[in-house]
């Protein structure tokens, strides 16, 4: 597993990214975004996304899930286009169905879990091998609960969502993601709305997620005790460009840039 | 003949011609009506949410137009006006359709409110789990409408249970029309109005009455 920094900028060896961007634009109206967003991602990194509110790092992740469109631009997962599809030798922004079958190979926890509320904990993690993968339901449920198991979450196989604390609906929704066995795990802010002595418990179960598979993980987090822990490299943001790009030892402890420096300050002050 | 204000020894004669009449067609026209105005309610609410605007601008339109116009109106022009047009449809059927195709417009509205308060975090979590539009739609988001809009719905049903009435002007026997030809017949309308209008109340009341209860514990 490539561990070492890579400059911002420039690819590694493209054919061997599970993630290139390709100068992805992203902009929402007047405002842009993401300006020219150019990086590659190894399999099995865990890429932590740092910067303030705004300066893109969450758009990031929102592109990758295509729950966003870029606005030039391509994305790559694994040597394939995402934003984009194959015609003839061309490429075209990509179709729904296109687009269906490609986003199986990325997961996403949201900062909001968005477990659904109609359903058990074990329905939910049922859900999409059942309907998308296509697996039976003896064999879905056997492998939800083993997974909630490995979540702290086995005892909550029938409760429903709205008995759970936040820390227990993160834990849940984590399983889920994981249930699809995704190569890429994309998760946004998934401590940021829960109370703080929850936070520990899902900081756990991703520290062991992180040990135990070698899922690709993009991270958008303001722990940054659990980024320096987890991660192989940081990215920092601001502004839709990427300001500065290394391991967690340099980007936490000799950074190059002044634009990071106040931002770390600032984080861990307010911690 | 006695000139009582209210002459009980009618009222009890009457009453179970009325019962009848409410039991066999004002009930069973409520939720036949009913039913036609939840199915299409929901297609049109689908219609006019379609990303196609040869599908949405269309749906909009007809929902428009039929909440725009009275009911009496649309009884009139189904039952009278197209016969003439070669389409025989039989008073009962008109009746069923035209109060079910009317409250189906506003039933499209409920929805699109039910719809429209599933936070946009249910529709990422499908994306990102890779479901397809028909299992998004099927297993995640209309349940929770459905839970949703259960209160508005019932609302809906009793407005439409009220407006049966209506079907006398194409003599459908329910039962205001069978109360109608009993005023007629003994030269007295307080009875049998009166009695009609009771067993509205008897119905409707305790049903909104229940649904303000189901309303109660959704809310928690």
């Amino acid at each position: 597993m490539p561990s070492e920094s890579v400059p911002a900028g420039t690819a590694p060896d493209p054919t061997s990214a599970i993630i290139r961007f390709d100068d992805v634009v992203k902009r929402f109206g007047p405002k842009t975004v993401l300006d020219n967003m150019r990086f590659s991602i190894a399999p099995g990194e865990r890429v932590t996304l740092i910067g303030p509110s705004g300066s893109g790092k969450t758009t990031i992740l929102r592109l990758l899930m295509t729950l966003e469109k870029v606005t030039d631009g391509v994305i790559w997962v694994n040597g394939e286009p995402l934003s984009h599809e194959r015609k003839g030798d061309k490429l075209v922004p990509a179709s729904e169905g296109y687009l269906r079958k490609q986003r199986r190979q990325i997961g996403m926890v949201f900062q909001q879990f968005n477990l659904f509320p109609n359903m058990t904990v074990v329905e939910n993690v049922m859900e999409a091998p059942v309907s998308v993968l296509g697996k039976s339901k003896d064999e879905a449920r056997a492998e939800g609960t083993e997974l909630l198991t490995k979540v702290g979450m086995g005892d909550f196989c029938n409760a429903h969502p709205s008995t759970l604390s936040g820390g227990q609906q993160q834990r849940v929704a984590i399983a889920r993601a994981l249930a699809m066995q995704p190569d890429i795990l994309l998760l946004d802010e998934v401590t940021s709305a829960l109370d703080p002595e929850l936070v520990v418990d899902v900081l756990n179960v991703l520290r062991n997620i992180a040990e135990t598979t070698d899922i690709t993980m993009l991270i958008v987090t303001h722990e940054m005790h659990f980024a320096r822990d987890v991660s192989d490299r940081v990215m920092m943001f601001d502004k839709g460009v990427i300001v500065e790009d290394g391991s967690p030892d340099k980007i936490f402890n000799d950074p190059d840039h002044q634009r990071t420096r106040n931002f770390l300050r600032a984080v861990l002050e307010e911690r | 003949m006695s000139s009582a204000v209210w002459r009980w020894d009618l009222a009890w004669e009457l009453l179970p011609e009325l019962i009848l009449a409410f039991l066999q067609y004002t009930l069973g026209i409520t939720l036949a009506a009913a039913a036609v105005a939840i199915v299409l309610g929901l297609v049109l609410a689908l219609g006019r949410r379609s990303e196609s605007r040869l599908v949405s601008w269309p749906t909009g339109a007809v929902i428009e137009f039929i909440r725009s116009t009275p009911v009496p109106i649309q009884l009139f022009f189904v039952y009278y006006a197209m016969p003439a047009m070669g389409i025989n449809i039989s008073a009962l059927v008109t009746g069923i359709s035209v109060l079910g195709v009317h409250y189906a417009c506003y039933m499209s509205e409920v929805y699109r409110a039910g719809i429209e308060a599933v936070p946009p975090g249910q529709w990422e979590a499908c994306t990102a789990l890779s479901l397809s539009p028909q299992r998004t739609w099927r297993a995640v988001i209309l349940p929770q409408v459905v839970r949703r809009i259960l209160p508005s719905t019932g609302n809906q049903v009793i407005a439409l249970f009220k407006e049966t009435p209506f079907l006398i002007v194409i003599g459908v026997a329910e039962m205001v029309t069978v109360a109608n030809r009993m005023g007629a017949d003994n030269f007295r309308y307080v009875e049998p109005i009166t009695i009609a209008g009771f067993i509205f109340l008897a119905a409707s009341y305790p049903t909104s009455v229940l649904i303000r209860k189901l309303e109660a514990r959704l809310a928690q």
